[in-house]
């Protein structure tokens, strides 16, 4: 759970350089606290340390309990657990070095890029080393995900990372220029959709239905709209090269496809929301529900916001803008964020057996959540909107109305905001922290045996019943 | 047997299950991504895009390290106010020796593709040990410490453009052995201004400026 650790130190890095847009003395002169480097820590901090860490404690916990065996090869599982965490921190030392690879949400260097893919294929081996061994028949939609997000991620990276090294801190892509921008754009939109959609994807599909007591809603949406986001997800980068140096058929596909991927996502919000609709009495008193619900809102909003920014003429106005920023947080606080809190106040208290600490923090954290992530969005939509529009403002002989410096001196006030939800959101951050701090000390974790699985899925027996398989 | 019953076999046999995902998410890069690669007209260069000279070099790897990306893009966009205000728009043939690409995706500050020969030596050099001092309310950090550290300080320039060199960027022999002379007593404040004044300059003949 060091995931809720670099949850915190990730989101501090996020408001310390919110806060240096406002006030950019507070590097004080210091190369490791300057901008260009914390932001890059920030992004590295919260994808790789609460991100990564995040997916791969729920799949590790999940997939036991779909596939009712203990894990495959546990030794390699605390391997991967204290291998991750070492390099996530030596990674992130790394960054505030200066070692740099200059590519977007891949800015590891090469000795961390070889390290995260021997990492990432332990990884891969315990889980699906458990779904070889596995007791039950189907394997779980929430598997599908997961094992989606191994499998693409690792395909991703090793292609983006391609480098000849030149010391131990540097590097020279395999890609140049133009390629190197298409090459960099479907890893860099890739790693938002197999990780922070796909992976967290899977966590929504084991943990909604288990906490809302229900059944997924419907089995034939959950297997089209897989298929169909795995399609169609990993032609959509292209859209954040609109209008730049690369070819335009490239281009108007990406177009094209990242409005396609509006019905899939959509299908997979659909089906969470009717899973829940049936337990909605649970939304009253359950914190961790309610942050799960909300997530899949803001899953909604994110998903909806991303085609619409997509489309070239949109573009035009959010691209090298706020807006973007903005985009990004909607999904990240609103969507990984929350689905991970609530899975947190969900999966902690049942690993010691106990009941959460406190449920009145929790709903705190929950409202300091829903306003942090709102305030942020408005403030990067009033911030990404207007530098969009002004810097396209032509007077009437065609000369610009307004020059870079006179629009960038109207951002503190959106800046500020930006601040204070950040501030707002870290400290729900911490509160949960607590709480959960304050429901695990002194507690021992709980072991359970797997149970019973029905004749219908036992490995080795023939499907004899037409009925869709509830999760245990 | 209908779509259901064909899944089945899908989720009941992992194997399968990892072979489809990987089956189906590469069709999008194999379409999209790989006739790009082998797009000769992307790595050509234009008439005047030349490899960066030692000193521009070791700049452009203080400016990556730095992530100046970060905040500021390089890229100009065919739209007629993007040229109003940074000059001609990007063409694919100026990036050939960009490794890695540094396009950005967000201008927290202004563009800098064609920034080369706008300011003075002078002026970035005050602009960068304090941005505030020559242009007011700027939000950019100071990077006061460039001008303490020697530009060649690891002595890898040698290192740098021979890892170039093998992947197809044209520097001679000769350019390489002179490449430390070139960085002798300059500052890491000197090679990133010399980047900084090389950007944009080789736009294609007959462009405005």
């Amino acid at each position: 759970m060091c995931s809720i650790i670099w949850a915190v130190l990730g989101m501090t890095a996020g408001v310390y350089v919110a806060a240096e847009l406002i006030w950019p003395g507070i590097d004080f002169g210091q190369p490791w606290l300057s901008y260009g480097r914390l932001r890059t820590l920030h992004t590295n901090g919260v994808v790789f340390g609460f991100g990564v860490s995040a997916l791969m404690g729920t799949a590790f916990y999940s997939v036991q309990r779909t596939s009712h065996v203990p894990l495959f090869a546990p030794g390699l599982a605390w391997f991967c657990a204290l291998a991750w965490q070492t390099g996530v921190l030596l990674g992130g030392l790394s960054l505030l070095a200066g070692w740099n690879a200059g590519k977007e949400y891949a800015e590891l260097e090469w000795p961390f890029d070889i390290a995260i893919t021997l990492v990432w294929v332990c990884f891969a081996i315990v889980f699906f080393g458990t779904i070889a061994k596995r007791r039950i028949k189907p394997i779980y939609v929430s598997n599908w995900f997961y094992g989606g997000l191994i499998i693409v991620i690792a395909m991703l990276h090793i292609v983006n990372s391609l480098a000849i090294p030149v010391t131990l801190s540097k590097s020279y892509s395999l890609f140049s220029g133009a390629q190197d921008a298409i090459v960099q754009w479907w890893y860099g939109h890739n790693a938002v959709g197999f990780l922070l959609t796909g992976g967290f994807l899977g966590m929504m599909y084991y943990f909604l239905p288990k906490h809302a007591d229900r059944p997924i809603w419907s089995y034939r949406l959950s297997i089209v709209a897989f298929w169909a986001f795995t399609y169609s997800y990993i032609w959509a980068g292209p859209h954040h090269l609109h209008y730049n140096s690369v070819p335009d058929w490239v281009q108007s596909l990406g177009m094209v496809m990242s409005l396609v991927l509006l019905a899939p996502s959509w299908a997979t919000m659909i089906n969470g929301i009717m899973t829940v609709s049936g337990a909605s009495q649970k939304l009253r008193t359950d914190p961790a529900l309610k942050f799960i619900v909300l997530s899949l809102a803001f899953y909604g909003l994110a998903t909806f916001e991303g085609p619409m920014m997509a489309i070239k003429s949109v573009n035009v106005v959010s691209h090298f803008t706020d807006w973007t920023i903005g985009h990004v947080h909607s999904g990240a606080l609103g969507w990984n964020a929350m689905i991970t809190f609530g899975t947190f106040y969900f999966l902690v208290p049942r690993l010691v057996g106990t009941e959460l600490y406190s449920v009145r923090l929790a709903n705190v954290h929950f409202w300091l959540a829903l306003a942090g992530t709102m305030l942020y969005i408005l403030a990067m939509w009033g911030a990404g909107v207007s530098q969009g529009l002004l810097w396209l403002g032509l007077d009437e002989i065609g000369e610009l109305s307004f020059s870079f410096k006179d629009i960038m001196a109207s951002m503190p006030p959106y800046y500020l905001l930006r601040f204070v939800a950040g501030v707002v959101f870290l400290l729900g951050a911490l509160l949960m922290a607590y709480n959960l701090f304050m429901t695990i000390t002194g507690r021992k974790t709980v072991s359970v045996r797997p149970p019973a699985v029905s004749e219908d899925y036992r490995m080795g027996s023939a499907p004899t019943s037409q009925t869709i398989p509830v999760q245990q | 047997m209908n779509g259901v019953g064909l899944h089945r076999k899908l989720e009941e046999n992992a194997g399968l299950l990892i072979f489809g995902i990987l089956f189906v998410s590469a069709i999008g890069g194999l379409v999209q991504v790989l006739p790009s690669i082998f797009q000769e007209s992307l790595q050509t260069p234009t008439a005047t895009t030349k490899p960066y000279g030692a000193l521009e070099l070791a700049g452009r790897d203080v400016y990556i390290r730095e992530a100046c990306s970060v905040c500021h893009s390089q890229q100009i966009r065919p739209l007629l106010a993007e040229v109003r205000r940074y000059g001609p728009y990007s063409r694919a043939g100026e990036a050939v020796y960009d490794r890695p690409f540094l396009w950005g995706s967000k201008r927290t500050g202004p563009d800098l593709q064609r920034i080369g020969g706008r300011y003075s030596d002078i002026w970035h050099r005050l602009h960068l040990i304090d941005p505030r001092a020559v242009v007011e309310n700027s939000i950019m950090p100071a990077y006061p410490w460039l001008t303490r550290r020697a530009a060649n300080a690891r002595s890898d320039i040698q290192l740098k453009m021979q890892a170039l060199r093998r992947l197809g960027h044209p520097y001679t022999e000769a350019e390489i052995r002179a490449a430390p002379a070139a960085l002798e007593g300059k500052s890491e404040m000197d090679a990133l201004i010399a980047y900084l004044q090389s950007l944009g300059i080789s736009r294609s003949p007959g462009d405005t400026p």
